[in-house]
Formats: C-alpha cells, sequence, structure tokens
C-alpha cells in the first residue's frame, strides 16, 4: 500500500535537519563575539556542561566564565525567545486560519509592552513584576482584538480580525507613547526593553523557562487539532470537534508564549511570521510539522540574529530587534505577493 | 435512519426553514431540491447539527441532540457546498481529517485510522495523488478528495451539499456515479442538495422539494418533479417527460417557441 506516501513520511528527517541548524547556530553564537576561541574548544566546552559528562576543553577558566556567564545564558534566551514567537506566530496563523497572523499583528505584544512600561514606570524596584505585567498585557491585547474583530465582522472573517489586531495595537502603543512622554526619566530603560535585548543573564533565562515549557507543550500537542480547525469550523464540528474551545487553549497558549517572550526580551519582530512561513513552504503545512520545525526553526533564527547584531559593528552591539525586522520586513513583502498569486 | 420533526431554523429575522419532517430509510438516496435560497443546505446542516434549530432531528432512531459530538460525526459525515481546503496540506493528511471522530483529543491517528484512509483514496482513484498538495489539484480531484475525507469518517449517512457545483458535465457524472457506488456497496445513506432537476430526478430514489423554507411536496422523482410543481415554486417555464429508463427529464421550454 503506497498510501502512506507524500510529506507524512518525511517528518523526521525535517526534524533531525531543524535539530542539526539548531546545534550548529547554537555554537556559532557561542563563539562569535570578542576573544578567540577555537570551534572545537567551544564545542568541548558546550559537552563538558551538559550533566554527568566530563570534557577537557583545553580552555582557559576566564574563558570558560566568559562562556558560561555570558555567552551562554544570551544563547538560551535567544534560542528560547526565538522558538516562542515563531511557535506562537504558527499557532495565532492556525487559529485564524490567516497566513498573515502574527504575535504582533493581534495586539498580543502591543499589549505586553504597554503593561510592562506601567510597571517600568510605576513599580521601578520591582523587578520581577514585569514578566507578570506583560503577560496579563498580552491576554488582554488579544482578547481585545478578538472580540472587537468578531464583533465587527458578522462572518467571522479573519481580515476584520487582523484590521482589529492593528486598531488594538496602534491604539495600546499610542497609550504607551503617552506614558514614555509622562515619564521620561525612565525613557532610557523603557527604550531598550522595546529594541529588544537577550543580553539579560541566567535570571532572565529560568525567568522565561517556566512560561515557555508550558507553552510549548501546550502548542506541540494541538498540531492534530490545529489541522482539522484548518477546514473551517462547520467542518471542523461536523467531525466531532469543539471548535470554538480548541481555537481559545490555543490562543491561551500562543499568549503565553508571546508575553513570555516579549517579557524577558522586549518587543522583537517578524520572527512569528517568517519562520512559519519559510517552514511552512519548506516541509508542507500540516501543524503537526509546523509547529515543532517552527520552534526549532525560530530558536536557530534568533540565536544567528543575535550572534549578527553583536558582531556586525562590534564593539557596539544593535539591538537584536532591528537585524530581525531588517531581514523580516523585505520578507513579509515578498510574503505577500506569493499569497496574493496563490489565491488568483 | 434520519428522520426530522417539524425543524425550523431562523437566521437573523427569517425563518429560513419551517416545520420541515423528512424520513430517509436506510440505504436510501434522497435529493433535497428547490429554488435558491429554499433552505436546502440550512437544512443539511440542521441534521449536522451545525445550526441552531427548533424541532427533531433523530439519527438512527435517537434524538441527534443528545449524542455527544464525537458519537454523531461516527453516524453522519458532511460535505459542504463550498469546502475550505488547506492548499499546503497533502491529500493523505487531508483525508486522514476523517478519521478524526475515533481519535482522542490531542491523540494521534493509529495504523488502523492510516490504512482506512489509504483503502479510500485507492478506492477513489486518489492513491497517485496521496502525496500531492492539496491546493495544486483540479475541480474534479478536489471533490473526489472531500468525498475522500467523508468517506474516512465511515459513517453511515452521507450529507453531500451540492456535490457536484462547478463541475463540468463528465466529472459530475463521475462523482455521483461514484457516490451511487459507494452507497450500493457499504449501503450508505446519502442525502444531497442538488441543483439539477434531471440529475437530481436519476440519481436519488426520492425527492424533497423545499420552497420559502417550507416542505412543498416529496416522493419519487415522477410524483414531485411534475410541470405544474416546477412551474410554480421554481418560476420556469419546463416541459417534463419520462426519459428511456423512465425518470423523468426536465427541460426548458424557451418563450415564444
Amino acid at each position: 500500500m503506497t498510501g502512506q506516501a507524500g510529506p507524512s513520511r518525511a517528518r523526521p528527517l525535517w526534524l533531525a535537519g531543524a535539530l542539526g541548524v539548531l546545534a550548529v547556530s547554537m555554537v556559532a553564537g557561542l563563539l562569535g563575539g570578542a576573544a578567540d576561541m577555537s570551534p572545537w574548544q567551544v564545542v568541548l566546552q558546550a559537552v563538558d556542561w551538559l550533566p554527568f559528562v566530563q570534557v577537557d576543553s583545553g580552555l582557559a577558566p576566564v574563558e570558560q566564565g566568559l562562556l558560561f556567564e555570558l555567552r551562554l545564558p544570551r544563547v538560551l534566551v535567544a534560542a528560547v525567545v526565538g522558538g516562542l514567537l515563531a511557535l506562537a506566530g504558527a499557532g495565532y496563523q492556525g487559529v485564524f486560519r490567516n497566513p498573515l497572523a502574527d504575535p504582533y499583528l493581534l495586539g498580543a505584544a502591543a499589549g505586553a509592552g504597554l503593561a510592562a512600561t506601567l510597571a517600568i514606570v510605576a513599580l521601578p524596584a520591582l523587578a520581577g513584576g514585569v514578566p507578570a505585567a506583560a503577560f496579563a498585557g498580552a491576554v488582554c491585547g488579544v482578547l481585545l482584538a478578538y472580540t472587537l474583530g468578531n464583533t465587527a465582522g458578522r462572518s467571522g472573517g479573519t481580515a476584520t480580525l487582523v484590521l482589529a489586531g492593528v486598531a488594538v495595537t496602534s491604539f495600546l502603543t499610542a497609550i504607551q507613547t503617552f506614558v514614555q512622554q509622562f515619564k521620561v526619566e525612565e525613557l532610557q530603560r523603557i527604550y531598550s526593553w522595546i529594541l529588544g535585548d537577550v543580553g539579560g543573564g541566567w535570571d532572565q533565562f529560568w525567568l522565561v523557562l517556566p512560561y515557555a515549557v508550558v507553552a510549548a507543550v501546550l502548542l506541540l500537542l494541538h498540531g492534530r487539532m490545529l489541522d482539522v480547525l484548518s477546514v473551517g469550523d462547520e467542518e471542523a464540528v461536523s467531525l466531532g470537534v469543539a471548535a470554538a474551545r480548541v481555537r481559545l487553549v490555543v490562543l491561551l497558549a500562543a499568549s503565553l508564549a508571546t508575553a513570555a517572550a516579549v517579557a524577558v526580551s522586549g518587543l522583537i519582530g517578524f520572527v512569528g511570521i517568517v519562520v512559519p512561513h519559510v517552514v511552512r513552504r519548506l516541509a508542507g503545512g500540516s501543524y503537526r510539522i509546523v509547529l515543532p520545525l517552527s520552534l526549532l526553526g525560530g530558536a536557530a533564527f534568533l540565536v544567528l540574529a543575535d550572534l549578527v547584531a553583536r558582531t556586525v559593528l562590534a564593539p557596539a552591539e544593535l539591538p537584536i530587534g532591528v537585524v530581525t525586522m531588517f531581514v523580516g520586513a523585505p520578507f513579509f513583502v515578498g510574503v505577500l505577493r506569493m499569497t496574493r498569486r496563490a489565491e488568483t | 435512519m434520519i428522520e426530522t420533526r417539524g425543524v425550523t431554523v431562523r437566521l437573523g429575522e427569517r425563518d429560513v426553514v419551517r416545520d420541515v419532517g423528512m424520513r430517509v430509510r436506510q440505504g436510501e438516496w434522497v435529493a433535497v431540491i428547490g429554488p435558491n435560497g429554499a433552505g436546502k443546505s440550512t437544512l443539511l446542516k440542521a441534521v449536522m447539527g451545525l445550526v441552531e434549530h427548533k424541532g427533531e432531528v433523530l439519527l438512527d432512531g435517537r434524538p441527534a441532540a443528545g449524542l455527544k459530538p464525537r458519537a454523531r460525526a461516527r453516524l453522519v459525515a458532511y460535505a459542504p457546498q463550498t469546502p475550505s481546503l488547506p492548499p499546503d496540506m497533502s491529500v493523505f493528511d487531508y483525508a486522514l481529517l476523517g478519521r478524526t471522530p475515533y481519535i482522542p483529543y490531542l491523540g494521534r491517528e493509529s495504523g488502523h485510522d492510516r490504512e482506512v484512509t489509504a483503502s479510500v483514496l485507492a478506492r477513489l482513484d486518489l492513491t497517485e495523488l496521496a502525496g500531492r498538495r492539496v491546493g495544486e489539484l483540479s475541480g474534479g480531484e478536489r471533490q473526489r478528495v472531500v468525498l475522500a475525507r467523508a468517506l474516512a469518517q465511515q459513517a453511515p449517512v452521507l450529507l453531500l451539499d451540492e456535490p457536484t457545483t462547478a463541475l463540468d458535465l463528465g466529472h459530475q457524472q463521475q462523482v455521483l456515479e461514484l457516490v451511487d457506488r459507494l452507497r450500493r456497496a457499504d449501503g450508505l445513506t446519502v442525502v444531497t442538495t442538488l441543483h439539477d432537476l434531471t440529475v437530481a430526478g436519476l440519481y436519488a430514489d426520492a425527492l424533497l422539494l423545499l420552497a420559502a423554507g417550507r416542505a412543498a411536496a416529496s416522493g419519487l422523482p415522477a410524483e414531485v418533479l411534475t410541470e405544474e410543481l416546477v412551474g410554480r415554486h421554481f418560476g420556469a417555464h419546463v416541459k417534463i417527460e419520462p426519459g428511456p429508463d423512465g425518470r423523468p427529464v426536465v427541460h426548458l421550454v424557451r418563450s415564444g417557441s
């Protein structure tokens, strides 16, 4: 029986390939920057950090310290944030059945941004308050856009939803700007937060990790359900699936992922839309492959973007958000053109 | 197998379906006909439980309202008039979605599910296309792929909303012959909406004529397809004659001739 042909069979290969790309990116991320170390020594050192493994990398203690205290957490935060943003983007695209949906278009990041700004301004001493505020803000932003889009467009059109997201985003951003102007002394801190930064060290990594695990597991488990949703609500219901409930769970998980990512790294753009699209074009449209590949691909993409941000103008550093948008914006235009061609 | 009693569907300000009673025996093919906007698709959706309705729908003698969504999906498979096909999904993965009522929430499909899907694809001559993206298919292939998804559901009742729209004559015949063959082989109960009256009379065992949401007539094709009924409810000037097999053939009559 040849019925099992097609993309389903190639999935393990794609996953292995993506894991390989991620591993290479992470080693490159550890290598890049000031101070010369040989790639081989860095690989040995990385192996040495794994539990129950002891390898002598031949690196001096200072170099080991640099790797462990500065570069490793930076690479890990970049990987987690990139993976979360891409995964959340893929999730939103599945929920809204709109290939152009991403965490930013739906108001999640703007909501998180506003709430984080308010937290910085109102409670400057409370460091742990920012992620919590960002999470609440992200959920509120999405729900606001979702409610607006559902009440404005009677047929539940996805176009109205994106428009509602744009409206909510600009509204919340306006408030955020107002608050910033009002509290100029915090501007530096808010601005550097917005531009995006993955150099927060181990604290940030441990902060984002629990959210990341919960959101990623929830989203990855819903791959098949998102496939069912992709045939439309009526058909999903006729297949015995409670479409509204699935949508809500995925929406919450993707918002959690976005909020966690935004809280520790600021507003890093376009990862959520670029990566799922590349994945979909390469490996096919089933969410069961799009979701895990987006996670891995997003992680690799942001690790490399951070590497570029650190090295292009070394010793100065570019904000990572600038790098991803520089790559992302032209790509976005390309995607728009391609989807238009596919529709005609 | 299917029975509706006093089914009424209100959409917005209007009763789109009004007090419709219908009985479909097991293994029977019933075609729902009627002018545009008569409520044909809405009646199908009410049977599937996709729209809120008053009145009762019985599936296999049990009230459908009491069935869990998954149990209902194992009894009735539905293909809408304009199915939305995810363009990047492979034909096999798309047809596999028909197994959803048998797979636990968040679970994976079993080897059995894949076998059922593969054999359905083979039956519909789609094995060659299993790896193709759905977006690359022609209109006729799409219709067969949607049918494959519905058949993979292995439900004893098949609800098909205008399965032949946008198909040319040959592909229309191909799809209808296929449905006819499958229902004879598997004893499926089939309810379709069809806009072509001659085609409806040719394939269905019985017709239900809806007009303005009400059941205007029902019965054997020859009883429903009369010049008087078609003239009154479709506002069409037609001549109806028995065809070679005795089933009614509907001709349009050009005015002035």
